[in-house]
């Protein structure tokens, strides 16, 4: 097996992955990038409503091209349509909503995730960048689950699973659970414990990948919760 | 008698002083009240500390202000955002700072402020970067750090309908953080498409109750910061 081979999911893939585990009635609030694809891909006959935290509960997908109202945007400032049933409030009830633990699910993008939870989503560090942080701080502290949607290396080929990140954290211990192109994988307190492997991948593919302690699908596989 | 229509935008902002904290709403373009900013632009008020979530974009609104150098400090979650060439430029050659807030811990400040709470304990930034040199504090096995409450001696906001008491509605997440910021001002200055008289709105729609409110002026077709970055509008 090479690299030169494309083996592992699509971005698209990876999100209809991570929808297949929103349970119906969820609040989640999804972040911007391949997290923003998932609501495409929650199976029919769930309800889920989507929290975006610039100030809107039930928010619908983005309308056609020059559609909209300008003043309706998700937090990445794009036009999105109110579903039935949402409502507006100001931005501090929007993170009474986070903060205060009442969001079920939170889906990220990431830099680096540490195998003991922590996650790096918001700064590479470098000392010209204008540092920004927005509400991932927030949402990691508050959400009640966090799952990350990233590719499984850089585009250089470095791991961003991996035993502890370089990167400035956006918080220690909150990564519940991993989608990767190459895998699903669960955080444990301190290893990558692999749920699933993507078709065609096969496990030492993976943990040549993997930057952190990596361990194989058990033989029982746990109960899915 | 309370009326707090003011004739004009010039007169709305002619007493923000050198050296002052003025919060601005919006979020990206959403709820920037664009043509109150041109005013104090024109007004000449200098050396100001900013509060908003962003820096602006293009070279007007807020990014205008900045450009114009009058922005000595910004206090924002996120100050890259599309467009948004002016603040990095200063902020790299040294002529405005910088006090980088998470937005959850931003919003609470300002609503703290506005209700007289000093400060707060927060979950959110221990562990990090931001949360070093923070009083912190550790309640039920869990570790929280110490923010403080934020107030300012202005408020420029934007609103969908006012009556002239104050009493207002916005338009969808225009919203976002003009409620806090108007608790949170000596001064709140809100420019509206439409005010009506007393009565005229329902007191069970109404957001912002108007003793946050100062002074209203109408602005009926207000721009958008969007078109006019198309369009390659700088201000002034």
């Amino acid at each position: 097996m090479t690299d030169a081979t494309v083996i592992g999911l699509s971005r698209d893939e990876m999100a209809a992955r991570a929808a297949l585990d929103i349970p119906d009635g969820s609040y989640v609030n999804l972040g911007i990038g391949i997290p923003e694809r998932v609501a495409a891909f929650v199976p029919e006959g769930r309800e889920v409503i989507y929290h975006t935290e610039n100030g809107l509960l039930g928010m619908g997908p983005s309308p056609e091209d020059g559609a909209g109202d300008p003043e309706l945007i998700n937090a990445g400032k794009r036009r999105v349509t109110a579903a039935r049933g949402a409502s507006f409030f100001h931005h501090a009830d929007s993170f009474v909503m986070i903060r205060g633990g009442h969001i079920d699910l939170c889906v990220l993008g990431a830099l680096q995730v540490a195998q003991n939870g922590d996650l790096a989503n918001w700064s590479t560090g470098t000392p010209d960048a204008i540092p920004a942080v927005g509400g991932a701080m927030d949402l990691v502290a508050g959400v009640k689950r966090i799952f990350v949607i990233t590719q499984h290396t850089t585009r250089t080929g470095e791991p961003k699973l991996v035993k502890s990140c370089t990167y400035p954290l956006t918080s220690p211990g909150v990564v519940d659970r991993i989608y990767t192109d190459l895998a699903v994988i669960d955080v444990t307190d301190d290893a990558f414990q692999v749920v699933e492997l993507s078709p065609g991948v096969e496990f030492d593919y993976v943990r040549d990948r993997t930057g952190g302690k990596l361990l194989p699908i058990p033989e029982t596989p746990p109960e899915v919760s | 008698m309370i009326d707090k229509r003011i004739a004009n935008l010039d007169e709305a902002v002619a007493d923000v002083f050198d050296g002052a904290t003025v919060m601005v709403g919006g979020f990206g373009e959403a709820g920037s009240p664009i043509e109150l900013i041109h005013a104090l632009i024109d007004q000449g008020a200098k050396d100001l500390t900013v509060v908003n979530n962003n820096t602006g974009s293009g070279e007007v609104g807020l990014a205008a202000l900045i450009k114009a150098g009058r922005v000595s400090k910004m206090i924002c979650s996120y100050p890259r955002t599309a467009n948004s060439t002016v603040f990095p430029e200063l902020y790299r050659s040294g002529r405005t700072s910088l006090d980088l807030v998470p937005q959850g811990t931003l919003a609470e400040r300002i609503r703290a402020g506005g209700a007289g709470i000093p400060a707060f304990y927060t979950a959110t930034s221990v562990g990090t970067p931001l949360g070093e040199g923070k009083e912190r504090r550790t309640i039920d096995g869990r570790d929280y750090v110490l923010e403080y409450g934020l107030t300012a001696d202005f408020a420029l906001i934007k609103c969908r309908r006012a009556d002239y008491h104050g009493n207002l509605l916005f338009n969808k997440t225009a919203r976002n953080f003009a409620p806090v910021m108007a608790t949170a001002a000596r001064t709140t200055v809100v420019q509206t498409v439409e005010v009506v008289a007393p009565g005229e709105l329902d007191p069970e729609c109404v957001v912002t109750p108007g003793i946050f409110v100062d002074r209203i002026v109408t602005v009926d077709s207000p721009a958008l910061e969007s078109e006019l970055v198309a369009l390659g509008v700088s201000y002034p």
